[in-house]
């Protein structure tokens, strides 16, 4: 069903965070960022203070949609990289198994061609934890999570949410 | 799709505003982002004509707080109501967990509410979901216009599932709100469902 809920839990977050934090490192990039299709923030490494991860999210996600419907538009199943250059900064933006947008900003300190290769290689890397990742949340949520804390939600509780 | 993230202790959720064009969805998530305090809020993005007009989508994040040890997020999102924006209608609905719909209670705008209707409930099937089966609230918006036609009449018309209906008067902030609220309990109570 569509509405198939994706559930992150703590192995498979320190996993991703290894991931990323690594192939930054790899790629001498300011940030590396990665997003579910649906505009999520999954994680995220590098200097964060300066950028509003939150609508860059949500933007590269609105940026991939469209661009993957501009790819079956014209007959092409997808186009695999997107690379916006800028003054100072670029944004190398990827599709890793299928489902998830990795985001590599870099500046003049590294390169096209170093990022291109780095993220190639990791992103085979994270296929596979993502792969998990996705058969954990098709696992009924007791199994995955050792019970499941949202079951136990009360009237009160979500209330409480709106009493301002 | 609610996202459940387990490490970062959070839960974030999709909330999608559809509806004709001009009948006030930007107005809403506006109203929202100048009456929630910035704690609570992230940006507000706008991806729009020169002329105002959503051409892709509004977007604002809010934190609602704590529920069971979870900091609770929303991310809501408006649709480009004019017709011809179909292809990005259909991107912004993915992943979605509850619909607003926000209708034009003026007497001219009722045939566009209809389309915009039908558009939903075959966008929505599109995507495999199903509009009788997902959290869904209709907003009847612009009540202070002249030409505004009766409550009832509208529910009669627009009404899928007897899902719940308000009143409101978006520019000015009246029902918007009670409308959030209300959609985001019925995500939340689904969420406790567990599917
Ligand atoms: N009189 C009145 N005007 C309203 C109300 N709500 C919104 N408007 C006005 O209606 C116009 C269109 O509102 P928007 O919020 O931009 O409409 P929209 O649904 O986002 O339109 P699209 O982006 O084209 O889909 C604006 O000029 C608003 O000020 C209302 O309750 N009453
Ligand atoms: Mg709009």
């Amino acid at each position: 069903m569509a509405g198939q809920d994706l559930v992150l839990h703590e192995e498979e977050f320190n996993k991703i965070r290894d991931v990323i934090t690594r192939l930054r490192s790899e790629c001498n990039a300011k940030l590396i960022f990665l997003v579910d299709k649906n505009g999520q923030q999954i994680a995220a490494s590098g200097e964060l203070e300066s950028i509003d991860t939150t609508a860059l999210a949500s933007l590269a996600a609105g940026n991939v949609a469209a661009t993957d419907s501009l790819a079956r538009l014209i007959g092409e199943k997808e186009f695999s990289i997107l690379f916006h250059e800028g003054e100072r900064d670029n944004l190398h933006i990827s599709v890793v198994g299928g489902r998830v947008i990795l985001v590599v900003i870099f500046d003049e300190r590294s390169s096209l061609g170093l990022v291109r290769l780095r993220v190639k290689k990791g992103s085979n890397e994270l296929a596979t934890i993502l792969d998990v990742m996705m058969k954990k949340s098709a696992m009924p949520r007791k199994a995955a999570a050792g019970g499941s804390p949202f079951a136990e939600i009360t009237d009160e509780d979500i209330d409480k949410l709106f009493s301002d | 799709m609610t996202f459940i993230n387990y490490a970062a202790r959070e839960i974030n959720c999709k909330i999608v505003y559809y509806g004709p064009g001009l009948g006030g969805k930007t107005t809403n998530i506006k109203y929202v982002y100048e009456k929630t305090n910035p704690n609570s809020k992230g940006k507000l993005i706008s991806l729009a004509t020169e002329t105002d007009r959503t051409l892709f989508f509004d977007f604002l994040p809010l934190d609602l707080g704590e529920i069971r040890g979870f900091r609770t997020r929303f991310h809501l999102y408006t649709v480009p109501g004019q017709v011809f924006y179909d292809a990005s209608r259909k991107l912004i609905l993915k992943g979605v967990d509850g619909v607003v719909f926000v209708a034009d209670s003026q007497a001219a705008r009722m045939e566009a509410n209809l389309e915009s209707l039908r558009n939903l409930e075959l966008n929505l099937k599109e995507q495999g979901y199903n509009l009788a089966a997902i959290p869904y609230v209709l907003q009847l918006n612009k009540r202070d216009l002249p030409s505004a036609l009766p409550v009832e009449e509208m529910k009669k018309q627009l009404s899928r599932k007897g899902e719940p209906v308000f009143e409101a008067i978006a520019s000015k902030g009246n029902g918007v709100f009670e409308t959030l609220k209300t959609i985001a309990k019925m995500v939340l109570i689904e969420l406790r469902k567990g599917r």
